[in-house]
């Protein structure tokens, strides 16, 4: 005689416990303490929200093009934005002064910019090939039909010519010269010699300005990429060229004075569009120098390793401020007289040698984690020093201070706006100017609002990219 | 031996010596080095010649001629460049200090909420930091002072509290205390409660080492510091006044009046740092061991306990060392007064000093050395400190 045990089904979880009213209870009013901080908390955003979208939004001036637009605002109480203004000076914010005609040449500089980093910053996306040469290709067309030939010309150096340099064997010229090696490296010279004089000369020519100089100096740097990165692939070229290429042609675009474009000085430069300059170059030049301070400052040579100390240590301890008031009060006085500095190119080398510093820490931190294993690994296969730090050591110090770096290029972004102090017209200097026309009086909070909205989406993206970079080389690591 | 090229190969040998071309490469960056400076050097002595300046120090000496708006020293314009100096010192210190402190008790709020289980705080705490953190400081600066309080109402519609406290475009004014005849008495109280608490805090550490009973030296210690200043006060007759600003015209009289200035750059600068503080603290807090807390409560410490004996001291090892440099950083920060015009060490010395006198290397290296100084005092204290108490083992 055997009874069958059925178990009752199980009580539903009390109502409280499950859904929307079990997370509320879970999260909001999990004990009276926590229900009272919820309920402090809805009242701050209550008091701070609404009237903030009110301000921004709902009551806010977004149609017209003069101050009659936001004349009535003033007016009862009603407190609202005036987004007019913002909207009518908007290529001031964002080109500064540069001349109204030009402007599609910062376009194209940042475009340019946009679609050559784009492959280096998201190499995932781009590991084949055939979309990697496929998005280089529409890009080109899409400068060509954009802009015109000969910015599609450059576009087309830019960025396709690093797919067609794989397959150019300059390496096997050199190979018979090179059963005596003085004779081949004379032989190499001599090359770079000629093709950087030929270029130089054929510059010359073309027009008289100081462009002949740096224009050799790309083509040797490419010769030379040529000859060490043989059968190097095209992700390599492509990060030769935006250091090397890249420059080049933003440094004419920008500047002009040569290939027919018209000459805008420095000074005219401005608003969001200097902010990226500075930054993009402060960037681009404090890591490697940072790196190298790092080297140095772990380095046995006593000489070199005391220097890279004080370096650091005298720029770590003392304000950005001070940093630029001295490249732009000092630095004239250093130099012989007549000698003519640019006053973007004092602030720049101020902001990337003050953040070289604080890069070279962050870099230190990373060589400091690598085992001792790695280095003898490294010495007992025969690597030079160069050899080891470039190949074995740099690659895993620098990914693990990923966080690091980009917080040091974040800092750097946001300190940008320190050069408005020094009187360059950034996002900051040309909202000042902007401020004190007599036409827009008392919009202040508009301005800052926006410059400030600006700014965030960068460096919050930049945060983001980061976070994302961290976690796509920890699954590599194991 | 029989090699004819062997002198050449040694030669070639020593190119190719380690030591010898680290020696040599040595030399070759001192020698750059020192042909830079002394291009510099040389080119400085010819300008400074060429503008009729004369190098040296003796600039101090003479008189400043210009006002300053906030001085915590005597100053006028009859004092020198060397007190103007001091004056604006004073002031960088100040408003770093006031600034530390407001960012620290912020930031380490701001951190433990970002923590809290409830949900609508945490996220809250988070919007906070991600906005703050995420907005250049010089803009934020220059929100505070250009778009907020530079709009405020005339001192005659000023917005007041309880006819005590005003705030207007002049800045926040505020009661003074007017200490009269037999206030030492407060203030010798209250050095002598702050010194009792101190002996009170380490003997009664000492006391629960020795017996394992518990002395509430805190509250005690609290309550001293509070009631013996106060009863000083009592017995001394009440020897305050405060001097209440009223508007006289078109500008108040008496009371104190914190400049507009100076509380655009400590908001900016405290709630600027705070959104840093907390992700230290965080940080700081998240990095503690779940163990360690399961532990203490399993050796049956209550939650509060666990809180301060376990929980804060292994978090604080890693929370200081972060925490320290947001702290340097803001002193360094301090220095972007500059651009609303406080007076601090860079507005003062760089700013109108510089222009008076054209001394541009002294003054820069003068100012550049102060902010030196401080910053290894405040890292060497640190790097003790971190001696002291880093994680051992591990």
């Amino acid at each position: 005689m055997t009874v069958q045990w059925t178990p009752k089904p199980d009580l539903p979880p009390p109502p409280l416990d499950t859904g929307f009213a079990g997370w509320l209870k879970k999260n909001l009013f999990s004990s009276f303490w926590n229900g009272l901080l919820t309920v402090a908390g809805l009242l701050i955003i209550l008091a701070t929200v609404p009237p903030f979208l009110r301000w921004a939004l709902i009551n806010a001036a977004w149609v017209g093009d003069s101050r009659e637009a936001c004349i009535h605002l003033g007016e009862d109480g009603i407190s609202g934005a005036c987004w007019v203004f913002i909207k009518v000076r908007l290529g001031m914010f964002m080109y500064g002064f540069y001349p109204d005609a030009e402007r599609w040449r910062v376009n194209l500089a940042m475009v340019l910019l946009a679609l050559a980093a784009l492959p280096i910053l998201m190499p995932q996306a781009f590991e084949k090939l055939r979309t990697a040469l496929g998005f280089a290709l529409a890009g080109t067309i899409a400068v060509f039909v954009l802009f015109g030939p000969g910015p599609g010309a450059a576009a087309a150096l830019l960025l396709v010519l690093p797919f067609g340099l794989p397959h150019v064997r300059l390496k096997a010229i050199f190979e018979k010269v090179d059963a005596q090696p003085s004779a081949g490296l004379a032989a190499r010279a001599a090359a770079l010699a000629l093709a950087g004089g030929i270029v130089y000369a054929a510059a010359r020519g073309f027009e008289g300005n100081a462009l002949p100089g740096p224009l050799a100096g790309v083509f040797i740097a490419l010769l030379l990429g040529l000859m060490l990165l043989d059968r190097a692939p095209a992700a390599a070229w492509q990060w030769v060229f935006l250091f090397t290429v890249y420059p080049f042609i933003a440094y004419v675009l920008l500047m002009g004075d040569a290939y027919g474009l018209a000459y805008v000085e420095t000074h005219l430069w401005g608003g969001m569009f200097l902010t990226l300059v500075i930054a993009v170059i402060g960037i681009a030049t404090s890591l490697p120098i940072g790196i190298l301070l790092a080297l140095g400052r772990r380095s046995t040579m006593p000489v070199t390793k005391t220097l890279c100390v004080c370096f650091i240590e005298l720029i770590r301890g003392v304000p950005l401020i001070s940093v630029l008031f001295m490249a732009s009060i000092m630095l004239p006085l250093f130099l012989p007289e007549g000698a003519h500095f640019d006053k973007l190119l004092r602030a720049l080398i101020g902001v990337s040698l003050f953040y070289a510093a604080y890069m070279a820490e962050v870099v230190r931190g990373g060589l400091q984690a690598i085992p001792r294993g790695q280095y003898e690994a490294a010495e007992s296969l025969g690597c030079g020093y160069w050899r080891m730090m470039g190949l074995i050591i740099l690659p895993q110090a620098l990914r693990l201070v990923i966080p690091g770096i980009v917080n040091t290029f974040l800092g750097l972004f946001k300190d940008t706006t320190l050069v408005a102090v020094i009187g360059l017209m950034d996002m900051l200097g040309i909202v000042k100017t902007a401020l004190a026309d007599t036409e827009w009086l008392g919009f202040p909070k508009e301005a800052y609002v926006f410059a400030a909205a600006v700014f965030w989406v960068f460096c919050f993206g930049m945060s983001r990219y980061s976070m994302h970079l961290e976690k796509r080389f920890q699954v590599k690591r194991h | 031996m029989k090699d004819p090229s062997d002198t050449r190969s040694s030669k070639m040998m020593m190119l190719y010596d380690p030591r010898f071309r680290s020696w040599l490469a040595q030399a070759l960056v001192l020698a750059a080095l020192a042909a830079v400076i002394g291009a510099a050097v040389y080119n400085t002595a010819h300008n400074l010649e060429k503008a009729g300046l004369t190098s040296g120090f003796g600039f101090l000496g003479e008189v400043a001629g210009f006002d300053i708006s906030l001085t915590l020293i005597d100053y006028s314009r009859a004092s020198t460049y060397g007190r103007a100096f001091l004056v604006g010192l004073l002031n960088t210190l100040l408003v770093s200090g006031i600034g530390i402190l407001l960012s620290t008790a912020l930031g380490f709020i701001i951190g433990v909420t970002r923590l809290s289980p409830n949900w609508l705080i945490s996220r809250m705490a988070a919007v906070y930091i991600e906005i703050v953190r995420n907005i250049p400081l010089l803009l934020q600066i220059l929100f505070w002072y250009i778009a907020i309080l530079n709009p405020l109402p005339r001192p005659r519609q000023a917005l007041d509290l309880m006819d005590l406290f005003f705030l207007c475009n002049r800045g926040l004014i505020i009661p003074k205390p007017v200490w009269l005849p037999g206030a030492g008495l407060v203030l010798g109280a209250l050095i002598a409660a702050v010194a009792a608490a101190a002996v009170l805090v380490r003997w009664a550490r000492h006391h629960q080492m020795a017996t394992g009973r518990r002395f509430p030296a805190y509250y005690v210690s609290t309550g001293l510091i509070i009631g013996l200043p106060l009863a000083a006060l009592a017995a001394a007759g009440f020897p305050i006044r405060w001097d209440v600003p009223t508007l006289q015209g078109f500008n108040f009289r008496g009371g104190l009046t914190v400049l507009p200035e100076f509380i655009a750059l400590c908001l900016a600068l405290s709630l600027y740092a705070a959104a840093f503080i907390a992700e230290n603290v965080r940080s700081g807090i998240m990095s503690v061991d779940k163990g360690q807390i399961e532990a203490a409560r399993a050796l049956g410490h209550r939650p509060g306990m666990t809180l301060r004996l376990v929980v804060i001291p292994q978090a604080m090892r890693v929370i200081i060392p972060p925490l320290t440099s947001q702290h340097l950083t803001l002193v360094k920060n301090s220095s972007l007064a500059v651009v609303i015009g406080y007076p601090d060490l860079v507005h003062v010395f760089a700013g109108t000093t510089l222009n008076q006198t054209g001394q541009a290397v002294e003054i820069i290296a003068i100012t550049m050395l102060v902010y030196l100084t401080t910053s290894l005092t405040i890292s060497f204290i640190m790097n003790r400190y971190n001696i002291r108490h880093a994680m051992r083992g591990a």
